[in-house]
């Protein structure tokens, strides 16, 4: 085995398959590309290996110490002590697993209990939790939005919402990235009598941008439409309480349904939709990937239940996350680094390269430095771009931050990516 | 001219500004395969033909246009 660990290429010794039955010739521009990019000397971006993880901001990567800046450890709970004691504790009492769906035998104490800390921590009356917030929004969009009704959606969109439309059987219409304008030009064109659902995020992932959810929720109930806010980016720093953008942006009686997860600041895996609507607890009986996949295992939702608890106080942790952004995102644009929001708009700060030879050029340098961030290309990236994407965490020093900048400084002068 | 001519002419000076490699576009043109437009390219070109005849194209309905010609006949069916 080669030093690439598990992401060898096949062996040598694989059996050929006959060309004209196979299935996978369709990707072979695919590894071509890939096999180019390795054969340039540069490290796997999409192989890396955590050796140890010793915080959530600091893990061992090929026997050296990373800060990771590449992770969606906003709130940094995954290391908070009451949390792994919850996870042990349901380990102890109710074993590794549930062995079957949250509509069987897969609810159990702690399922019911994150629901309820869900409801507490949104002020909503109805919480489903699903088993990845990606099954939340494949869930949620594919049942809610019926044949001969529509889907209007940012193009910029998660793929998770990409698929749920897909998944379902309703008219799919798409509106120019967070263009107010647009969407409503497109929902005034829709007949008026069918269903609608616009499909909304309060922080775009890639670029970490924020969406102008005001304008947009009051054109989306101007037409009749309910609305769908993915706040996965934004849980625990956005609004007064921690609930996100639409939070922030002061739109909580106008939201219809929020989905979030537990991967990202809550730390831990799992998704979520929360409501107000009547007869949202129906969902249960509609949601295919609610009903025909296992639930969480009960540590998983206990350490859940606890994480989101404590966010609900973590007053203290958001405004240190967001010192961080601000110094993280000031200094990366003094140093001349192409950014693309002025300001340091959410916790993801994005950086803009000429192409995927420099994108990969400035990650590998970074790496060998110690730092982890993520590359991004297209089609997961707007508008062909590629770039790094940093995500800050509240238990990122300053001083961390500032070893972070220096890194940039210096994989940035020796790729040519700054002058 | 018949409307279907006037969709096709208004079509087509759509096409040019996303017509990178110069094609000769006819209704047999496929978008794909002819103009080797890409989804990002498929996104900005449909938007511009939504707002030119003030319609909507839902992404289902993308999925079953190949060509120049397809798209001219579901234009003249939306606008009907």
């Amino acid at each position: 085995m080669s030093d690439d660990g598990v992401q060898s290429d096949l062996p040598a010794a694989a059996a050929a398959v006959p060309a004209e039955r196979d299935l996978f010739d369709k990707f072979a521009p695919l590894i071509a590309e890939r096999e180019a990019l390795l054969s340039s000397g540069v490290r796997d971006p999409f192989g890396i290996v955590m050796e140890e993880v010793k915080s959530p901001t600091v893990a061992v990567i090929k026997g050296k110490e990373t800060i990771l800046l590449g992770t969606y450890n906003y709130m940094g709970m995954t290391f908070d002590p009451d949390v792994i004691a919850a996870g042990k504790e349901a380990f102890d009492k109710f074993g590794t697993g549930t062995n079957g769906s949250r509509a069987l035998n897969g609810t159990f104490h702690d399922h019911m209990e994150v629901e309820q800390a869900l409801r507490e921590f949104y002020g909503t009356t109805g919480a489903i939790v699903f088993s990845t917030g990606y099954q939340a929004n494949l869930g949620v969009i594919s049942a809610i939005a019926g044949k001969g009704e529509y889907v209007i959606l940012d193009a910029d969109s998660h793929a998770s919402i990409y698929d749920g439309c897909a998944m379902g059987n309703a008219e799919i219409v798409r509106f120019r990235h967070n263009s107010v304008e647009d969407l409503d030009k497109r929902l005034g064109r829709l007949p008026k009598e069918p269903g609608k659902l616009v499909v909304l995020e309060g922080v775009y992932s890639m670029l970490g941008d924020v969406a102008p959810l005001k304008e947009m929720v009051a054109v989306a109930k101007k037409h009749g439409a309910m609305v769908l806010v993915d706040e996965a980016h934004s849980m625990g720093f956005f609004g007064p309480n921690g609930r996100g953008v639409y939070e922030d942006q002061g739109l909580e009686d106008q939201v219809d349904f929020v989905i979030g997860t537990f991967s990202k600041s809550v730390g831990t895996v799992g998704g979520f939709c929360v409501s107000n609507h009547p007869k949202f607890e129906i969902l249960r009986f509609v949601c295919r990937p609610y009903i025909f996949t296992a639930s969480l295992p009960p540590a998983v939702v206990a350490s859940a239940a606890t994480s989101i608890r404590k966010l609900m106080h973590a007053h203290n942790k958001r405004a240190h996350l967001w010192e961080n952004t601000r110094q993280l995102h000031g200094g990366l644009k003094r140093l001349g680094f192409r950014l693309p929001t002025d300001e340091p708009q959410s916790a993801v700060v994005a950086v803009l390269l000429e192409d995927q030879t420099q994108a990969v050029a400035m990650w590998h340098a970074l790496l060998e430095a110690g730092l982890y961030v993520n590359v991004a290309r297209p089609p997961a990236t707007p508008a062909g771009t590629f770039l790094l994407r940093c995500s800050v965490c509240a238990e990122h020093t300053s001083e961390q931050i500032a070893q972070v900048i220096a890194m940039f400084e210096a994989a940035g002068r020796a790729t040519g990516a700054i002058g | 001219m018949s409307d279907r001519d006037t969709i096709l002419t208004a079509v087509k000076a759509q096409i040019e500004p996303f017509n990178k490699k110069g094609v000769t576009v006819t209704e047999a043109t496929t978008f794909q395969g002819d103009l080797e437009w890409d989804s990002l390219t498929v996104m900005d070109f449909v938007a511009a033909i939504e707002d030119e005849f003030d319609i909507i194209i839902t992404m289902n309905m993308q999925a079953e246009i190949e060509t120049v010609g397809q798209l001219v006949d579901a234009v003249a069916k939306l606008k009907a």
